[in-house]
């Protein structure tokens, strides 16, 4: 196996599905919520093919697939179209689906990506196009018949499909982070894997170092529901190919499905008994003319994306880049994140700008990815629902600056204003946490825990310096945990000294 | 009294004048179908309790202050093709045969809106796939002027039941000629919209680029206020238009002075019946009589109209009728083994020869490798025809030829030759493929069988054939002779 890995490289394409986050369907006026678990209740006559029903365009699925073709800097052609894709299966109403085939409403375009070496690789993007999703079959164990949910029925899509630019399951994973954050950013989809509402079908297969062309054979890898598992799949089909190549066997080509129990691919269908579409442009829906002012319109609309946000946040706040991955991955929580930035700014300026700034910043980064992400995960809220506001938040930072309270008093704080709201200097006065920098008193309770652990103290003068922190620890303890520990480190180490 | 064969305006004013309720007049058609219709069998469903319902409604309306509308309390028909809440809606098919629609198609919805009445729902050739009405799986309907012949189709129930004084007025369908043609060989008037013009919604698609909702009625003036109910935009359909629909029936002119009427060379083929054609140049003559001006005119592409339609039809026609799968409505076999014998059974045992036989050809046409040489290039030639019709309307108001190229065939004609209909057509497809226009008002008689004058318009230009087929309509009385049902 060693050897082989020099002697192949990967050949991966992606296609991913974006279920956009429209109220209504691609095509008709029935609701559109992925979230709905009663069985058939988001469908009207359009959704089921009542005969003589037709299909009308969602405007605002238009809208969000433009979107999010400009966030990935594709060309928008001045015209589309809809086109009719047939075939047979039940969760499919119309025995047909309405995709675009030869005109899609974005292509050319590209995504960059950071690989973890901190370069940026590009990978194109081939197109992006609309169409409606099938509802779904439902097999009930031991039960002679099937049942269908035609509650995503006609859901709008946006497929984007990838150049095979794509040389590891690590940067197919990365990829997908990225496009979940653009399309997150655009506000197009919750595009979340594990709930169905973002759908990767990588395309596979291997070839040696310094071949140009594709290869003859590439792998489709279905039913993945997070990133891990699109990165195992891959992984998985990539060992396989090498090992068959390797024993002298042409892989076939064929669809795969991602087996998550046993992690590992299982042959679906064969693509040699492929199905003929017989595509054609649907006549019950108009070409779409996209004008100049819509397209302007559409890209003044794009929010700041994410890789020029990555920049910004390394140029003006010094982040490093984990930090800002973890940030970027949740819009809301950079706009919070953001705001209390700006708070902390104009206090440094009321300040004369003495302020350590990066210091600051980075607390609120932390404040941000640590307690104030896992309680908001925790009741799965976003920011925008928290009763925690930025200012609360950067008064707190400041709080703690000013020595006003412990970090430990803080995270005590923080909890209350999770869960309560509320301004952070009432809550500390509530609580009593107001944390003591006051010598004299520091001093006594020094001179008190001194007197009364003898062996601790004699431990340490022999060279034990973890007894310094066990006396550290009784002597915040006596201070009922207000005391400023700096103060109390500098003021233990003087006396055991003397 | 008789009420049979009174145009709509005769109707209006005796309901407005309480001379007759709409429950009257509603049993006394409902009589004259139970009386009749065996010999004819133009009706699929009888929509008796409801229609009486809806009467009463009507009646009760015209009881109360203001003004009715054209149609309230007056009964119609309607093709089986357009769908009818509650009410069984066939499409002639037994693949439907139990099929009750949960919603109104948009023109249905308009109807009703005026409290009109809908009595039953009318024979068809099964999808529309005809021009016999011999394909419906309810069997053949009869021509009312002579029993052993075909009242043509795919509109034949409507055609005959209109025609034989069993309704005022009925909802019909074109793609290809389904109405023009069926209004010609039972001597009414007929009319197909411009495409778009009358919303699709709720009419069971044929050929969805072609597919034109319109009526057959006594007259044109009548076929006029019957198009300013059904017609303009509907958001449910996106091809109808933003057109505003004009007050056809107030607006129309019948004064056919300096009207320039079209006669195109290429509509007067070679095998027409010597009687359909001169009773088709007399009424060119009696347009040109009453100040008209006749312009000879060359449309070259007309022979090629019939080939792009043998392409594009089927087509369509494959993919619109897969949604009928047995799986959420309609029929559904009752001997499968696995899915796909869910699939193959339902629909052999529901669709009848002729929609086997538009799905086999649509479904090769547009396989991959053929779409490029068939479909993709009928399209362009449909393009060539279509720019053809616009060139000649920078000339004409009108194009006049004859509707259909013969009269009434015998029943079982049509069986012998699934070609048939194709050639039937002939006058009628260039029309539809340019989403124009036209009337077929009756002409005259050949041995003893109504034939019809068509009138063709520009796009959007109902004004124009409603005012000649009008004015035509006031110096002749061709419109006013009726079958005597043996």
């Amino acid at each position: 196996m060693e050897n082989s890995d020099n002697t192949y490289r990967p050949v991966i394409g992606l296609e991913i599905h974006v279920q956009l986050s429209t109220k209504s369907k691609m095509f008709s006026s029935a609701p559109n919520n992925p979230d709905t678990t009663e069985p058939n209740v988001n469908i009207d006559e359009v959704v089921t093919a009542e005969p003589g029903t037709l299909p009308v365009v969602n405007k605002e699925a238009l809208r969000l697939g433009v979107m999010v073709g400009l966030a990935l800097h594709c060309e928008i052609p001045e015209y589309s179209k809809f086109d009719r894709k047939h075939y047979f299966y039940p969760d499919l109403p119309k025995g047909y689906q309405i995709s675009q085939y030869d005109e899609p409403i974005a292509q050319n375009g590209y995504v960059d990506i950071t690989l973890p070496s901190g370069d940026t690789k590009r990978i194109r993007i081939t197109r992006a196009h609309l169409e409606e999703d099938a509802g779904k079959n439902i097999h009930p164990e031991g039960l002679p018949y099937s049942l269908v949910n035609y509650n995503r029925a006609g859901s709008p899509l946006l497929e984007i499909v990838t150049e095979p630019d794509i040389e590891s399951a690590e940067e197919a994973r990365i990829f997908l982070q990225e496009l979940r954050n653009i399309v997150r950013y655009v506000g197009a989809s919750s595009a979340d894997m594990e709930k169905g509402t973002m759908r990767c079908e990588p395309n596979i297969s291997v070839r040696k170092p310094g071949e140009l062309t594709l290869p003859k054979y590439k792998v489709e890898v279905k039913n993945i529901n997070s990133f891990k598992f699109a990165e195992a799949a891959i992984n998985y089909e990539i060992a396989r190919h090498k090992e068959m190549l390797e024993a002298g066997n042409m892989p076939k080509q064929v669809t795969m499905g991602w087996n998550e129990k046993d992690s590992k691919t299982v042959e679906q269908r064969s693509k040699e008994e492929a199905n003929d579409y017989r595509y054609f442009p649907d006549p019950d829906l108009p070409r779409l003319h996209f004008t100049k002012e819509f397209i302007e319109d559409l890209q003044g609309q794009l929010p700041e994306l994410p890789d020029a946000k990555r920049l910004r946040f390394k140029n003006e706040y010094g982040l490093g880049s984990a930090d800002i991955d973890n940030l970027i991955i949740w819009k809301e929580l950079t706009y919070f994140f953001e705001n209390v930035v700006s708070e902390l700014t104009e206090w440094n300026e009321v300040e004369g700008g003495k302020l350590d700034m990066p210091k600051l910043i980075k607390q609120a980064a932390n404040w941000c990815l640590q307690d104030f992400s896992a309680f908001l995960n925790a009741m799965h809220q976003n920011p925008t629902e928290s009763l925690v506001m930025p200012e609360n938040m950067a008064e707190m930072i400041k709080l703690v600056e000013q020595g006003k309270i412990s970090s430990s008093a803080a995270k005590q704080v923080f909890k209350v204003m999770f869960d309560k709201g509320g301004e952070p200097d009432t809550i500390v006065a509530d609580l009593g946490l107001e944390q003591t920098s006051d010598e004299g008193s520091i001093l006594e309770a020094i001179e008190k825990i001194i007197a009364e652990n003898e062996k601790a103290v004699t431990d340490f003068k022999a060279g034990q310096e973890k007894s310094f922190g066990f006396l550290v620890g009784m002597a915040m303890k006596e201070l009922k945990g207000k005391g400023n520990p700096q103060i109390v480190n500098e003021l233990l180490r003087k006396k055991l000294s003397e | 009294m008789n009420y049979e064969f009174l145009e709509l305006t005769e109707l209006r004013k005796l309901l407005d004048e309480k001379k007759v309720s709409s429950v009257e007049l509603t049993k006394y058609f409902l009589n004259r179908i139970k009386e009749l219709d065996p010999k004819l069998n133009s009706f699929i469903t009888l929509a008796e309790e409801e229609a009486l319902q809806a009467a009463r409604e009507a009646d009760e309306y015209i009881a109360s202050e203001g003004e009715n509308f054209p149609l309230t309390g007056i009964p119609y028909a309607s093709k089986d093709l357009f769908v009818t809440k509650g009410i069984r809606s066939t499409a002639a098919s037994k693949i439907l045969d139990n099929y009750i629609p949960p919603y109104d198609a948009t023109a249905i919805a308009k109807i009703k809106a005026q409290k009109a009445v809908l009595i039953g729902k009318t024979n068809l050739d099964q999808f529309a796939h005809g021009s016999s009405g011999e394909t419906s799986a309810y069997g053949a309907t009869k021509n009312p002027w002579d029993t052993e012949r075909m009242p043509g189709g795919s509109s034949s129930g409507s055609a005959s039941a209109v025609s034989a004084g069993l309704v005022p007025w009925a909802t019909a369908t074109e793609t290809g000629g389904s109405i023009r043609q069926p209004a010609s060989l039972t001597g009414v008037s007929g009319w197909k919209p411009t495409y778009g013009r009358v919303s699709r919604y709720g009419v069971m698609a044929m050929g969805s680029s072609l597919d034109s909702i319109g009526a057959m009625a006594y007259s044109v003036r009548d076929l006029a206020m019957i198009a300013e109910v059904m017609s303009g935009q509907d958001l449910k359909d996106s091809t109808t238009g933003p057109v505003e629909v004009p007050a056809y029936s107030k607006l129309i002119n019948a004064d056919l002075k300096g009207i320039k009427v079209g006669i195109p060379k290429q509509y007067f083929i070679d095998d027409m019946e010597s009687g359909v054609k001169s009773a088709v140049m007399d009424a060119i003559k009696e347009l040109e009589k009453q100040g008209a001006t006749l312009v000879d005119v060359d449309l070259p592409n007309t022979k090629y109209g019939s080939l792009v339609y043998a392409i594009v039809c089927p087509s369509e026609v494959s993919s619109n009728l897969a949604r009928y799968d047995g799986i959420r409505y309609g029929h559904v076999t009752g001997d499968a083994k696995d899915l796909l014998e869910v699939y193959q059974k339902s629909r052999a045992e529901g669709f009848g020869d002729e929609a086997k036989r538009r799905i086999m050809t649509g479904t090769y046409v547009l396989s991959a490798g053929y779409y490029d040489a068939y479909y993709k290039k009928a399209q362009r030639v449909r393009r060539l025809i279509i720019n053809e019709f616009e060139e000649v309307f920078k000339q004409v108001d009108v194009l006049v030829c004859p509707s259909t190229p013969n009269v009434a065939a015998k029943l079982g004609h049509a069986a012998q030759d699934p070609l048939f209909g194709y050639i039937a057509d002939q006058l009628n497809i260039p029309g539809s493929l340019a989403g124009l226009p036209a009337l077929s008002v009756p002409c005259g008689f050949s041995e003893d069988l109504p034939v019809g004058l068509q009138i063709i318009g520009p796009q959007w230009g109902e004004q124009k054939i409603f005012n000649v087929g009008a004015g035509y309509q006031e110096v002749t009385e061709w419109h006013k002779q009726h079958p005597s049902i043996k």
